[in-house]
């Protein structure tokens, strides 16, 4: 008999009661215990440790960055979107879209009384308004939007081994519209995907939704700065990308596989369709979602765009077609070299014309920092000032 | 290997000058100056319609 299990007299003396002492070490198992015995309230404070936790439930989980839809640099709202593939208000969203209808997209302000808000604190959603409907798709048509990881973030998920990380995606969405809905994810190296359906229940309301995607074992991603996946949650598909069936598995791309079943949000003007909170995080199990500082969220941002406001620079030369350059530091440095756009030219003095080519930034523009230059016209005192630029180097 | 359609839409490309190391180019409707850079989207899909015959880059004024 083991030394502390009770004995003969003790049970005489009627000393039913089971204590502590009286149980053998590790004799009550799991088995033993009823569905959610164990409450909350019987586990004592700090009882569970770090190490008892599953990894991907502690923080930095989410691998898509501005999934709140909190920084839009570009733009609060952009109209009459009808064709191309750009990047337009919310940071790292990119639209792509054809022959489907006119668009608003705009960084939405959700209410307190959201349900984002409510139970996740989301105070920002990207939303897309349709202002010119196509009830008749095209077989090429589309609306996509997608969202693109580089080959350095995805390392974590192991792709092209035995045991490759499923991802889970997980994001609130609304939509005048209700039925199936389709996310998409493309791997580069390899050129595979998987496609897999949601349905929109009600109409006008939000909703939270989960997908969970396989790991992939036969393509490893590289660990580089280019695209290692696309994610894409389709507004509407022509023919072209719904002939074929969905891919639950990593299957080689086919355009017919890309979207089956997927709804026509562009088949009326009343439609809008909304989304925030999109967390695509390693595991099989959406977790509570990933809140960062806006400062930091503003960083990430920038390692893909940036915008300079109010450049200025004023210098004096004794001839026409003298050159002045100052060099400045990015404050992120961005994924590669980036692409230059003017946005708003400002003023300028004595540079020679066209003033948008012979001032700003525009030389030795590099992934860490670039020259502001300025070219004479003439003898004397010249000055920019007012000058605003992005810098694009998104993947 | 599969490659996804960019999907943009690309116009007037010039190299900015005569060392060819910057295009000017306007993409879905905006001027972009992009690098030569392999990594960059722009030239990436600037090169890729070149060697596909619908996209040319004229020479620098």
């Amino acid at each position: 008999m083991a030394t502390n299990a009770k004995n003969i007299a003790e049970l005489l003396n009627t000393d039913t009661t089971v204590k502590v002492g009286d149980i053998e070490d590790g004799s009550v198992t799991t088995a033993k215990l009823a569905d959610g015995g164990v409450t909350t309230a019987k586990i004592a404070d700090d009882a569970v440790s770090t190490a008892k936790l599953y990894a991907e439930n502690l923080g930095r989980r989410n691998l898509a960055i501005n999934g709140g839809m909190q920084v839009s640099q570009r733009a609060t709202s952009v109209s009459s979107i009808s064709s191309g593939g750009s990047y337009h208000t919310c940071d790292r969203w990119r639209l792509a879209i054809d022959t489907s209808g006119t668009w608003t997209q705009t960084q939405e302000t959700l209410a307190v009384t959201d349900p984002p808000f409510l139970q996740h604190g989301h105070t920002k959603a990207l939303k897309m308004d349709c202002t010119t409907a196509n009830g008749s798709l095209s077989a090429g048509s589309y609306i996509q939007l997608q969202y693109r990881i580089e080959g350095h973030d995805l390392q974590k998920l192991r792709t092209g081994t035995s045991s490759p990380a499923p991802v889970t995606i997980s994001f609130w969405v609304k939509a005048t519209k209700t039925g199936t809905n389709i996310v998409n994810v493309f791997q580069d190296e390899g050129g595979k995907q998987v496609a897999f359906s949601y349905t929109i229940n009600a109409s006008n309301t939000w909703e939270h939704k989960s997908i969970t995607i396989p790991g992939n074992t036969h393509d490893a991603i590289n660990n580089d700065n280019t695209r290692g996946r696309q994610f894409t949650w389709y507004l509407s598909a022509g023919s072209n990308r719904t002939s074929g069936s969905l891919q639950s598995t990593w299957q080689n791309y086919e355009t017919g596989d890309e979207a089956v079943g997927q709804v026509n949000h562009a088949d009326n003007t009343a439609n809008n369709f909304h989304i925030t909170g999109v967390q695509i995080e390693q595991g099989s199990s959406a977790t509570d979602f990933d809140h960062r500082p806006i400062g930091e969220e503003m960083m990430l941002c920038q390692r893909y765009f940036q915008i300079h406001e109010n450049i200025q620079m004023a210098a004096y030369v004794n001839a026409a077609y003298r050159r002045a350059e100052s060099y400045f530091a990015l404050p992120t440095q961005m994924r590669a070299n980036p692409s230059v756009s003017t946005l708003t030219t400002g003023n300028s003095s004595n540079i020679r014309s066209p003033a948008t080519t012979y001032a700003g930034i525009q030389l030795a523009v590099s992934k860490g920092g670039a020259n502001i230059h300025m070219e004479s016209n003439s003898s004397g005192y010249m000055t920019i000032d007012g000058r605003k630029q992005s810098l694009d180097a998104e993947v | 290997m599969t490659r996804l359609e960019d999907q943009s839409v690309i116009a007037d490309a010039q190299y900015k000058d005569e060392t060819e190391t910057q295009i000017i180019v306007t993409i879905d409707g905006v001027e972009l100056i992009v690098p030569n850079d392999p990594d960059n989207r722009h030239y990436a899909e600037i090169m890729r319609q070149v060697e596909a015959g619908t996209l040319t880059i004229a020479d620098a004024e």
